[in-house]
């Protein structure tokens, strides 16, 4: 997995609530077997009319957005469907750190298994990192996970908050199937004690 | 000992590690695994030349995918479709798990046949890479959906890197009213709630209008919990639980059935236990519902009118607009008079017997509304084989519905069953967002009856006129 330390990049506003994964990544997309390739495809029913054209008017279609790193959303980004192709799809638009108020579970998961660094700010804040990234793309903002803060251009400076073990295995690129694999000796006695005390599982 | 929520209880018992951090190694004693969220986890395994680690523990269904038309029997037209579900087959024999593929009569929905074939217990870990898992929390399992990366590290090590949620309790007391079914108590929990009510939590259901639910209605309100934001729903077993669970292939049998009983009846919130958010509902307030929106929050009784966006506050008041412009909905109008062209009853929200029963009570001897396209897919073979035994599938055929194959099928539209865009359809299904079931689809989610009903008048019913 890559490893997100710190970002400088272009913020989009998507000043939207319950962005849910069918926008993010409709359905059609989905047969696919592989991870890759789906950043064409982030928001098509948003982003594309009927007869595949850009419509001008989405945000990630607009001149100044097309290279954005970073997305500010509304509260409960990402709610819906278990999907990984939406975080999938993200990433491979270029997009490695989300903004939003809060979060749906799975979705803000996922983010983490794909080197995505989702961070939950109180509404006014995102209010002002919103206003920020509407100024386009000579309005860059820092996310610096180290320190756990986001800065606006005009050097504003906000604090978030992350689970350590999701930070460190961001910060290393970690593989958490191999460090789960680590623990072996623990699940097999796990397991040995279970097949005992509930034989019919 | 500190008393424990039915939660607390579940995740004791399949703690393997707690790191100093807090961060937790759960223990998964079921992964249901689908075509569509599956291939890259199995690719990764394979590249990285890892094994599975409980192949007996794992068990999967081709549904997402399938076509529910008859020529089914020929093969998959769609080539990426074709691919997904091939993929799943050979994966689920080269790993040697338990698999029911399109051509077996168990075949449907993976939330309809773990319950049904009795791989889903009380007390158990249940994942699968699908949001809906949440559906298994009835048997007072602990469900939940995962993402691939997820599936992944279930498949190699059995286990989940957890952090526990919080405990919330949703209580409906008393009786239901006469037309008001489950589907009804868990769209009322998340117009109440919003959908992102439950984030951080899992949902606890009961109270008197729970306990009277079947184990069918109560799959009904967990598979739910995830609309409600809610990592997992559950349901504390009882004599219903253990009645629908006795004798189906893969539950537990002669002694092994006995102890098994004695620890599925330790399964309960002591009374005391800590809850972190409590609603609580009267049954009697319950009105048969429908969603006018493009969330499954956007919910009000039928006999109610489209809200405006001015009845709103904050970052909803737009989301109400664009809602309504998608919907193509003015504010004012009666539910009851918006007009639709499609009606599906299906999906692992209402696709069991009860939801067909429910449905052909109301159809019985009448024709749905001419020009109507009206369709029920079973959730799985076997719902399928019990409804043409019991004679539902003629109430449907003359009643003017297309009697489908099992499978997921118009809920998400992953295979040819769409909606055209701008086409309205009355769903017995979990999401309205926009698009879920065709570009530019437009949903409207109720119940198995309010589906039926509206499909003999041709616009959303109120299904009391109709008992």
């Amino acid at each position: 997995m890559e490893k997100f330390e710190k970002l400088t990049g272009i913020a989009a506003p998507l000043p939207q609530i319950n962005v849910d994964t069918d926008m993010i990544i409709p359905k059609q997309f989905l047969k696919t077997i592989k991870r890759s390739g789906l950043g064409v495809n982030l928001f098509d029913e948003m982003r594309y009319d009927d007869d595949g054209n850009e419509i001008p008017d989405f945000v990630l279609n607009k001149p100044q957005y097309r290279e954005a790193q970073i997305l500010v959303a509304g509260e409960n980004f990402g709610c819906g469907s278990s999907r990984e192709h939406a975080p999938w799809a993200i990433a491979d638009f270029g997009i490695r750190c989300i903004i939003a108020p809060s979060y749906a579970d799975i979705f803000y998961n996922n983010c983490f298994k794909n080197g995505i660094l989702p961070i939950a700010l109180p509404q006014e804040q995102v209010d002002v990192l919103m206003k920020d990234a509407e100024k386009g793309a000579n309005a860059r903002v820092t996310v610096d996970l180290e320190a756990q803060t986001v800065t606006t251009s005009d050097g504003e400076s906000f604090a978030f908050e992350v689970d350590a073990f999701k930070k460190h295995c961001l910060l290393e690129g970690l593989d958490d199937i191999g460090l789960t694999m680590a623990r072996a000796d623990a699940i097999s006695a796990f397991e040995a004690k279970a097949s005992t005390e509930r034989p019919w599982v | 000992m500190s008393p424990k929520t039915l939660y607390d209880k579940i995740w004791d018992a399949h703690l393997v590690h707690e790191a100093e951090d807090g961060t937790c190694l759960l223990y998964i004693d079921r992964h249901l695994v689908h075509e569509v969220t599956s291939p890259q986890a199995f690719e990764g395994l394979r590249m990285a030349g890892r094994d599975l680690r409980a192949p007996d523990k794992t068990i999967a269904v081709p549904d997402h995918n399938v076509p529910t038309t008859a020529d089914r029997v020929n093969g998959i037209e769609n080539e990426e479709s074709r691919i997904q579900v091939e993929a799943l087959d050979r994966n689920a024999r080269e790993f040697g798990i338990h698999y029911y593929p399109v051509d077996d009569i168990r075949q449907g929905i993976v939330h309809i046949v773990g319950p049904e074939q009795g791989w889903t217990l009380p007390g158990m870990t249940v994942v699968c890479g699908d949001s809906h898992t949440a559906t298994h929390g009835a048997f007072g399992a602990l469900a939940h959906g995962i993402g691939t990366s997820e599936v992944e590290h279930v498949l190699a090590t059995q286990t989940l890197i957890q952090s526990k949620s919080k405990n919330m309790k949703v209580e409906i007391t008393g009786k239901l009213r006469p037309g008001v079914t489950a589907k009804d108590i868990t769209l009322t929990v998340i117009g109440r709630t919003g959908t992102a009510g439950g984030t951080g939590h899992v949902i606890e259901y009961c109270g008197e209008a729970i306990r009277d639910l079947s184990m069918e209605g109560r799959m009904t309100v967990c598979n739910m919990a995830i609309e409600g934001g809610a990592r997992a729903g559950l349901i504390a077993p009882d004599e219903k639980t253990f009645e629908y669970i006795k004798g189906r292939p893969h539950a537990p049998k002669g002694a092994e059935w006995e102890v098994a009983l004695a620890w599925w009846k330790t399964l309960f919130s002591d009374k005391d236990a800590h809850w972190d958010k409590v609603i609580t509902i009267r049954g009697e307030d319950i009105a048969p519902v429908v969603t006018w929106g493009t969330s499954p929050e956007d919910v009000l009784p039928i006999t109610d009118r489209v809200p405006a966006p001015e009845d709103f506050d904050g970052g909803k008041v737009e989301a109400v607009r664009r809602s309504l412009e998608y919907m193509e909905l003015a504010p004012g109008t009666p539910l009851s008079e918006i007009e639709i062209d499609t009606v599906f009853i299906g999906s692992c929200t209402n696709g069991r017997i009860e939801d067909l029963r429910a449905a052909a009570e109301i159809l019985r001897g009448k024709k749905i509304k001419e020009g109507l396209r009206a369709m029920v897919v079973p959730g799985s073979g076997l719902v399928r084989a019990q409804a043409e035994e019991e004679g539902l599938a003629d109430v449907f055929i003359e009643a003017g519905f297309e009697w489908r194959l099992a499978g997921c099928s118009m809920c998400l539209a992953m295979n040819p069953d769409q909606l055209s865009p701008g086409e309205r359809c009355a769903a017995t299904s979990n999401r309205n967002f926009e698009g879920r079931q065709g570009r530019g689809g437009r949903t409207h989610l109720m119940s198995p009856a309010m589906a039926a009903a509206a499909a003999v008048t041709g616009h959303l019913t109120d299904v009391r006129e109709m008992m």
